[in-house]
């Protein structure tokens, strides 16, 4: 009992895991290495500072009047020559030092923003949008362009392009386990490299302030092996498949004929909407409203019934369901696996 | 023989059947439907009183900004382009087709017209319509300057510029 429950537990921290110290991908090593470097030669640094200043107070007090600071009693040459000595060398060592880290941080910003090989990379369209994340994975052939919304699925150690956008104002596409951050602007394309060393969930946030949800506006990138990838790939293509139970074909129908439609899109139905996120596999996803609820029945209740109280000024419109039509609604939404 | 043709006839008769007048109208066809769906300018009684319905979102900066959003979300400017008109008549107009007052546009909006306005009820809630409804107008600076940018994303509405009443668009 005790370790099932400890096992949870960890199985949740992992899962709500988002932190640039748990490096996932080789770009992400490269960061958190100039992070260390800086942190311990700073800390270096300081501690010797530290140490210089704290000695003279240890050290006994020779009394003022061996030293008087008044102008007319001026060091020896030997003291002035020994001051200027240690000021030169310490001015030397600093300059060295900063150019140092100017250097390493150059390289190391260089270096990530650019794949080890770009071969075989896996090119991904993310959109910022307030506030939500659109995905698309591109394809030269259009049958295999898919696209989803607030969750990225790449294949570990295959590195992957992210092209970013943004459909209003500019935000960041942030995943500290991949990668640094990456500006989304209007109108503006930015490329990004992630690439995933091992499986898992890495959480991704914002990193750029965009109005007043800002902070509920997160993704979660799946790294998996490549076979399970390709196989989440090839059902994202497909359609939805059509409710066949009565209450579910009640469902679709109040989604199609209801406000929904304007904004989302649910291929292989009349809903084409295209400022909302896409639908077709909405039930496959972990979370709901860009990462803010965990996607189950009664959170997806909740979120349409009053979308503003979740998640204050989001665009998700306020759509009146009737009561009889509610259970239908989400009982199709679960269909959309 | 006779009596045969008599007969022949009651029968006749009674297989006629008179149409049944209804004098008073069932309860539930009673509605008068609004001004605000007519297609010609003349009506009977003159000129139409002042409207009550008032628009909830009038002089809401935040409402118009919401309409503007809409407006595009929504592919209202595929037709009728930023307002100044395209396969659809120009929203920046002196003189509505179908009546510039908030509860016009409310039921434009809601019921559609003929030629191409489709009827959007049953799909946008109604606060949205009011949003946009309040945009709409302030592409007339028919909104508190308050409540409108100063210098707008798209189409500038200038007052002396207006369209005259017969011109612009496709439907008069």
């Amino acid at each position: 009992m005790k370790r099932a429950v400890l096992g949870s537990l960890a199985a949740s921290t992992a899962f709500a895991q988002q932190s640039a110290l748990d490096a996932a991908g080789p770009n992400a090593y490269r960061i958190k290495l100039l992070g260390a470097v800086f942190l311990v030669l700073l800390g270096l640094i300081f501690l010797i500072v530290i140490a210089l200043a704290l000695i003279p107070l240890a050290r006994r007090h020779r009394g003022i009047e061996q030293e008087p600071l008044e102008q007319r009693n001026q060091p020896s040459q030997l003291t002035e020559r020994k001051l200027a000595g240690s000021v030169g060398a310490a001015t030397v060592i600093t300059v060295l030092i900063l150019f140092g880290l100017v250097i390493i941080s150059v390289v190391a910003g260089k270096t990530v923003s650019g794949p080890s090989n770009r071969a075989n990379a896996l090119v991904i369209e993310i959109t910022g949008n307030q506030w939500w994340w659109a995905v698309r994975y591109a394809n030269d052939d259009a049958s295999r362009i898919a696209v989803t919304a607030n969750e990225l699925h790449i294949p570990v150690g295959r590195p992957v392009m992210i092209r970013g956008t943004s459909n209003d104002v500019i935000h960041s596409f942030w995943v500290p386990s991949l990668q640094g951050k990456r500006d989304l602007i209007p109108s503006h394309v930015t490329t990004d490299w992630i690439q995933a060393d091992r499986p898992g969930r890495f959480r991704g946030q914002c990193a750029e302030f965009c109005g007043l949800q800002h902070a509920h506006m997160a993704l979660w990138v799946v790294a998996e092996p490549a076979e399970q990838f390709e196989a989440w790939l090839t059902h994202q293509l497909q359609a939805a498949i059509p409710p066949s139970e009565p209450v579910k074909q009640r469902g679709q129908q109040v989604f199609l004929n209801s406000g929904c439609v304007l904004c989302h899109a649910i291929q292989g139905t009349t809903a084409a909407g295209q400022v909302g996120p896409d639908l077709t596999h909405f039930a496959s996803r972990l979370t709901i409203a860009a990462g803010t609820l965990a996607n189950n029945k009664g959170n997806l209740a909740g979120w349409i019934a009053d979308p503003q109280n979740i998640k204050a000024g989001t665009h998700m419109a306020t759509i009146p369901v009737k009561s009889e039509d509610v259970q239908p609604l989400l009982e199709y939404m679960e269909t959309l696996q | 023989m006779r009596l045969l043709a008599v007969g022949c006839c009651l029968i006749a008769l009674a297989a006629c059947q008179r149409e049944r007048r209804d004098l008073r109208p069932s309860p539930t066809s009673l509605a008068v439907f609004g001004s605000a769906g007519r297609e010609s300018e003349l009506q009977p009684g003159g000129a139409q009183p002042d409207l009550n319905v008032t628009n909830p979102y009038q002089g809401s900066a935040a409402a118009i900004a919401e309409g503007q959003r809409l407006f595009s979300w929504y592919n209202c400017a595929g037709c009728h382009a930023n307002g100044g008109g395209a396969i659809g008549p120009p929203l920046i107009k002196e003189e509505w087709t179908y009546g510039g007052e908030p509860a016009n546009l409310f039921d434009t909006i809601v019921k559609g017209r003929p030629n191409g306005m489709p009827s959007w009820g049953g799909r946008i809630p109604e606060y949205q319509i009011w949003q946009i409804v309040a945009f709409v107008r302030s592409l007339n600076n028919k909104e508190p300057k308050s409540a409108t940018p100063a210098r707008n994303d798209t189409i500038q509405q200038d007052p002396g510029a207006l369209l005259p009443k017969s011109g612009g668009g496709v439907t008069k």
